[in-house]
């Protein structure tokens, strides 16, 4: 519930008289007209928050849609929603079904929007695809080191990571996510699903009595920044669908939505979140460790603040590493900066001595969540589901969610499956399968390590949820028989500026720490800049009288992109400008706000960041000629006494076959010339290609 | 020509790196990195699309046919100028290994050839891309068919003293119109579209390189400024860098 003062200060923000006509007249209490200054020039020209039908400028325009049919429509295309859609292609195959469909994502390609550089769990990919090796998934960084550190300000201290412990990577990947997630699109749409990138789902569709979802409608297009139609203006189109799965990733605006009409937080926790940063780093070629995997806690954050840090070594030819840093949003200082404390963060020695001599090559940010188990929503409502993310499957201590989001994307593929089957409104079975899997095991086990951060009122911080980890957890795994409560959502935890010090963030220094606008560029982030914001406000007057006046605008800061930004105008008061065109879709702004006052809706498709995921190959194989065939061949091998059949990598080019011991190694350990030979391609019965030379 | 039926139109499209993208030097200097870059639609090239689609809503042309040179993914932007309302497309596919050397000299040489098929009454190009700011297909193209051109038109219309006569190559400016977006219920109508393959062998273009890339740089870093107080200051300083006796 909200405290009594904050609750007070919305409570006043909702009494602000809102009769004040364009020309600034208001009426009082009394009934009299009196001449006002505008609260508030006019800050939201959305149509979601403008009704078009009761404005003179739409009067004579065409808003009919066009409608398809589709059986399945996904909103997302992310790993959880592409798993989703393979998984039912795969069911249609199995059964002997036919079903259409649909997977809508904003972005402009599959991809553009996941920020890349995570440690992967490959189960939920096994499980989906077991030949994902010999489809290509790009998965080529096994970890090959582990290392965990507590950061003072000076120095870094190593602490154990025992197997068994959460941060213990043993066994996972380092991908580049984006590329992994535009490789599950490729897969999608060879097992005949369609994808549609370029594509933002706008608005749930409801059946005639408004108790089911019967589909989605896509954006339009072509509306001014002062909220009239453009002479390009074109409706978006509708989509009804049988079952309709959302798969937005964090802090979905859609699932934001579904989640209040179905009240499907009922008897749960609200979600809770941390912001999250990733840099993508080209290292000096002496300080690279392909495979290296580095976690770590402590400074510049101080106990108060949840958050930590992590460095990925990608082993994929060149020497890149992608740097991490995560801050909880139930921070309560409101002149706390996220962004800069990451910056500060790259000028600690031990992170310094990794980044020196490196240059920085990309950045994104993006909110991710940390409720866990507690914070599940119920998961299906009639008429669809909720996958992935958008539900909120991360392992906080592990820091991974995607293999839960893409068992979580299988698991409601089967339900929907038989839902449509059975002419079933809502997939329940869906929950009850996740709750019967291993996602929710292990975020069964993790529950309580998140909120143990808070024990004793937070006093103890991170010390005290590493010492629940270490002294508690490791021993009972989840077992102990109470779940800790996360104590409320991230906004409700910001306190008024007059109780906090302000903070004094060191200026980068262009080598390991930049400015914002420069990081803002890296993402290649773009909006049609003639549109209306689609970071909109519930109330227009709320960011001058309770934002800015009581916590000194924390939108500037915790912004990752800064769209929010109070400039100052003539007569000295500060008004507050939203830069959409730098937005790039983090929903941190929707989180974080003391008064909840914003809601991000998606802006047209095909916008927002662009970040790189997909595969560089090493640049030796750019170079090289012309290769005829490559691929995995079994070869007999004799090693230390023992003889057996050793899958090598093989490539065949110019008349010489090359051996590698891996797909990724650099060098190949023994060649064949085959002068005057031909490849002639044979089955056996067992199915398997044979190549005879 | 026949009146009734309308120009028949060719226009011009490149798939180029997307104009908001921030670009990056490759580590060895020969290029920028394009690998796993967003790409999109050079813009003049848009522009020219937008004014073909609307001479045919006009009824000005009859037919408007889309044409790219370039790599296997030139085929999506040829799919968006089919959902902007193209007719059909044509995709001269250029293999990897000869991406990078492609000049405007060997691009005019395939449109002229296609030109000998199509036989379009008017050719509309972007002035110029946005990744080599050339600006010489338009002009060579004119050259190589002989036909006059209309360089950097911010509007094209007939009129009763026509002041180019068709054929001709036209190549389109920023402000020639606002192009329309390309939304879903097209794109999924363009998919059934034509969309024609042919290969540089087939026209009989050799594209040998005539300009070799010896280095790509990053621009260098601007250096502060300096301020000054007074003219004599401002001499002084000048005086300083041998800029002034």
């Amino acid at each position: 519930m909200l405290s009594s003062s904050r609750a007070a200060l919305v409570a006043a923000a909702a009494k602000l008289p809102r009769l004040v006509t364009r020309y600034g007249y208001c009426t009082t209490a009394a009934g009299e007209r009196q001449q006002q200054k505008p609260l508030s020039p006019k800050i939201t020209t959305h149509p979601t928050r403008n009704d078009r039908a009761k404005d003179p400028r739409w009067k004579d325009i065409d808003m009919t849609r066009a409608a398809d049919e589709a059986d399945v429509v996904i909103v997302g295309g992310g790993p959880a929603g592409l798993s989703a859609a393979c998984r039912l292609a795969q069911l249609n195959a199995e059964k002997g079904t036919e079903m259409r469909i649909v997977v809508l994502e904003k972005a402009s390609s599959v991809g553009a929007h996941i920020m890349s550089g995570a440690c992967l769990d490959p189960k939920g990919l096994v499980e989906l695809f077991p030949d994902w090796q010999e489809r290509g998934a790009p998965l080529h960084t096994p970890v090959t080191g582990d290392k965990f550190y507590m950061l003072t300000e000076k120095r870094a201290i190593p602490l154990p990571l025992l197997p068994g412990m959460p941060m213990h990577n043993h066994g996972n990947y380092i991908v580049r996510l984006g590329n992994v997630v535009a490789w599950l699109g490729e897969q999608a749409e060879s097992l005949g699903v369609e994808v549609y990138p370029g594509v933002a789902a706008a608005e749930v569709l409801y059946t005639e009595d408004g108790s089911a979802v019967k589909g989605v409608a896509t954006n339009d297009v072509g509306i001014a920044k002062d909220g009239s139609p453009k002479d390009s203006f074109e409706r978006g189109m509708e989509f009804h669908c049988k079952q309709l799965i959302i798969a937005e990733g964090t802090h979905g605006h859609l699932a934001k939505h579904l989640i209040n009409r179905y009240d499907l937080r009922a008897g749960r926790e609200p979600q809770t979140y941390g912001i999250g940063f990733k840099e993508l780093w080209e290292l000096s070629e002496d300080r690279w460790r392909p495979g290296y995997v580095e976690h770590g806690v402590g400074w510049p954050l101080d106990s108060g603040t949840y958050g930590g840090y992590f460095i990925y070594h990608l082993n994929e030819g060149s020497p890149l590493a992608a740097v991490g840093f995560v801050v909880g949003l139930d921070y309560s200082n409101p002149y706390l900066s996220p962004f800069h404390e990451f910056q500060q963060f790259k000028h600690h020695p031990h992170v310094a001595a990794a980044l020196t001599g490196g240059k920085r090559i990309g950045y994104g940010a993006r909110a991710l969540n940390e409720g866990g188990v507690q914070s599940l929503p119920k998961l299906t409502f009639p008429g669809g589901c909720l996958v992935g993310c958008t539900a909120g499957m991360i392992n906080v201590p592990k820091v991974k969610g995607t293999h839960n989001a893409m068992k979580s994307g299988s698991l409601a593929a089967e339900a929907v499956h038989e839902a449509i089957g059975s002419g079933e409104i809502e997939p329940a079975t869906y929950e009850e399968a996740l709750r019967n899997s291993w996602v929710y095991k292990e975020l069964h086990s993790v529950r309580n390590i998140r909120p143990s951060f808070h024990l004793l009122n937070g006093r103890l911080g991170m010390f005290g949820g590493m010492a629940y980890t270490g002294a508690v957890w490791y021993f009972t795994r989840g077992r102990e028989p109470w779940t800790f409560s996360h104590g409320g959502t991230d906004h409700e935890k910001l306190l008024p500026a007059k109780d906090c010090k302000p903070k004094d963030y060191p200026k980068p220094d262009n080598v390991l720490s930049f400015d914002l606008l420069s990081s803002v560029a890296l993402t290649s982030t773009n909006h049609d800049h003639d549109q209306p914001p689609h970071l909109t406000l519930y109330d227009d007057s709320v960011p001058g009288q309770v934002n800015l006046s009581v916590y000194d605008g924390p939108e500037q800061r915790f912004c990752p992109a800064g769209v929010y930004e109070y400039v100052e105008l003539d007569d000295g008061s500060k008004r507050l400008q939203i830069n959409a065109q730098n937005c790039i879709h983090c929903k941190t702004c929707d989180i974080k706000d003391p008064t909840q006052n914003i809601n991000w809706v998606t802006p047209q498709g095909g916008e927002g960041p662009a970040y790189n995921g997909i595969l560089i190959m090493t640049t030796e194989l750019q170079k090289s000629p012309q290769v005829d065939m490559k691929g995995f061949l079994l070869r007999y091998e004799t090693f230390k006494g023992r003889s057996g059949w050793k899958k090598r990598w093989a490539v065949l080019c110019d008349f010489c076959l090359y051996l590698y011991k891996e797909q990724t190694s650099k060098e190949c350990f023994y060649a064949l010339l085959l002068p005057n030979s031909r490849v002639t391609q044979s089955h056996d019965s067992s199915g398997q290609y044979r190549s005879s030379i | 020509m026949a009146a009734s039926k309308g120009l028949k139109i060719l226009v011009g499209c490149k798939r180029v790196i997307d104009y908001a993208v921030k670009v990056r030097v490759k580590p060895d200097r020969s290029g920028v990195v394009t690998e796993g870059v967003k790409h999109s639609m050079n813009p003049f090239d848009e522009i020219a699309v937008e004014e073909a689609v609307r001479m045919k809503e006009k009824k000005l042309a009859g037919e408007a046919v889309a044409i790219s040179v370039g790599p296997p993914q030139s085929q999506e932007t040829l799919r968006t100028a089919l959902a902007m309302g193209i007719d059909r497309a044509i995709h001269v596919e250029i293999p990897l290994a000869q991406l990078e050397k492609l000049q405007p000299i060997h691009v005019s040489k395939l449109l002229a050839k296609v030109c000998e098929s199509e036989k379009p009454d008017l050719v509309i190009l972007g002035k110029q891309a946005i990744d080599d700011d050339c600006n010489q297909t338009g002009q060579m193209l004119a050259a190589l068919l002989d036909w006059p051109q209309a360089t950097f038109a911010s509007k094209i219309e007939p009129s009763q003293t026509i002041d180019v006569s068709v054929p001709a190559v036209v190549t389109s400016d920023l402000r020639l119109n606002e192009p329309r977006y390309a939304t879903l219920p097209n794109i999924m109508k363009a998919k059934k579209k034509p969309l024609a393959k042919m290969s540089p062998d087939q026209l009989g273009v050799d594209l040998q390189p005539r300009q070799e890339v010896i280095s790509v740089e990053d621009p260098p870093v601007r250096k502060a400024g300096a301020k000054v107080e007074s003219v004599e200051d401002l001499v002084g300083k000048l005086r300083e860098k041998g800029l002034v006796k």
